[in-house]
């Protein structure tokens, strides 16, 4: 116990954490602090590059083999599997419609990149190892949920004639979106040229790593603020309830699935904070595409002013202490 | 100098939904549009900015299109099939071009 609260109390004063915390004050306080479109577009590309180059990278000593394509594999189910849960869940809790719950519950299927960047911040910061390929699984749950959602919705009878449907088009977009590109693509990289390519540009990926993540979070920060800001009367105690107990829910699958296939501390860590995570970028387009009837206000909030700050001050540095627990290390 | 009678359609538009539209023009043989960032704005959903953000949820697009006034009905029965389930506003203004051919 008291190790798990070490290591709360030593992610709460990272610089990561306090950053997007000023960024969050910042809004509320309605600062004219704010970050232009293209820098924050920029950071994000950076991020994903260098996070995916270093997990390809990682791979690249030992190839592919059964645990990689079994954590794909268990990836694209849990992300297919979560939304169910979610929305079961938010028929119960709250009182929100079938099409805004479906909504809502894809979000909770797919997954945060940035949420998961910490993560392997967090654990590279404590010397815990993980699987490199996790990068690839985040990549693989982006996607799915979408489906299951859509489907959610075509069966129910409040939200029939509703869905605008998972066409070819959309599909495109989803699998074909900026960052799944820019992660596997890199990936991609990192994986063939290995250690002696992460040689060539580490000074790039490595070093500025964790300085551009505290920029961007506090980026995150100051549009998580606005937007919980904008948000007053959307978001009822229910909800604010689903969006902080529905994370240990999502994690508790991650456990289960990476204690089974029998992933590292950090691996299990990681396949938490996934499962934990919820979808701000991807998911909200596909969202806004194929189902507008559905409340934006309610699943960004959610997202990205509840889920978001939960699992960056709480959940990572308790998934970590479970999985290190549960798994040793 | 002669001006031509044309009409300015002026299109507010969900980002996510500017491709679909733009391909619709396209198919509806307007000869050439002009796709302007939006920064922020407010409106029956509240109020939004692209400040900060990367995701294409919560952002709008501004499409504009000249065409010629006989056209004009037409072209906007087509758009309202690409908008009327999303957020968006449409005006049309009188218009003058130099070049009627080029519309």
């Amino acid at each position: 116990m008291g190790s798990i609260l070490d290591l709360a109390a030593a992610n709460l004063l990272s610089p990561i954490i306090l950053s997007f915390a000023l960024g969050v004050a910042a809004a509320l306080a309605r600062s004219d602090l704010n970050f232009p479109e293209a820098i924050a577009k920029g950071m994000s590309l950076y991020l994903l590059f260098a996070i995916g180059f270093k997990g390809g990278a990682s791979v690249a000593g030992h190839g592919v083999d059964a645990l990689l394509i079994g954590s794909l594999i268990a990836g694209v189910i849990l992300s297919g599997l979560i939304p169910f849960v979610a929305y079961a869940l938010l028929r119960v809790m709250t009182k929100l419609s079938a099409l805004d719950a479906a909504a809502v519950a894809a979000h909770y299927g797919s997954i945060s990149i940035v949420t998961f960047v910490a993560a392997s911040s967090v654990l590279d910061a404590q010397g815990i190892g993980s699987e490199g390929y996790m990068v690839a699984v985040a990549a693989a749950m982006e996607a799915p949920a979408i489906v299951a959602a859509l489907w959610l919705v075509s069966r129910s009878s409040a939200g029939a004639g509703e869905s605008g449907g998972m066409n070819g088009e959309l599909m495109r977009e989803i699998m074909l979106n900026g960052s799944i590109v820019l992660l596997v693509g890199a990936f991609l990289i990192g994986g063939i040229t290995g250690a002696e390519g992460k040689a060539e540009i580490d000074a790039f990926i490595t070093a500025p790593f964790k300085g551009v993540l505290c920029l961007f979070l506090l980026d995150m920060g100051l549009v998580a603020g606005r937007g919980l800001r904008n948000a007053k009367g959307t978001i009822s105690t229910a909800l604010i309830g689903f969006g902080l107990l529905m994370p240990l829910i999502g994690a508790s699958f991650g456990l289960a699935t990476g204690a089974v296939l029998g992933l590292s501390t950090g691996g299990v860590a990681l396949m938490m904070v996934l499962s934990a995570s919820a979808s701000y970028i991807a998911v909200p387009a596909a969202m806004r595409v194929a189902l507008p009837e559905a409340n934006p206000a309610v699943y960004l909030t959610l997202s990205l002013g509840i889920t978001f700050p939960f699992n960056l001050t709480i959940g990572i540095p308790l998934y970590i202490a479970v999985a290190s627990t549960v798994i040793g290390g | 100098m002669d001006m031509h009678d044309a009409k300015r359609v002026e299109i507010i538009i969900e980002a996510v939904m500017e491709k679909r539209l733009t391909k619709l023009l396209t198919e509806e043989g307007v000869t050439g549009f002009s796709v302007l960032p939006v920064k922020g704005g407010s409106g029956r959903s509240g109020q939004w900015s692209r400040q900060g953000t990367v995701g294409r949820a919560d952002g709008m697009s501004a499409v504009v299109c000249l065409v010629k006034p006989e056209r004009a009905e037409a072209l906007l029965e087509a758009v309202l099939g690409v908008l009327t389930r999303h957020i968006g506003v449409v005006n049309v203004t009188d218009a003058k071009v130099l070049r009627a051919e080029r519309f």
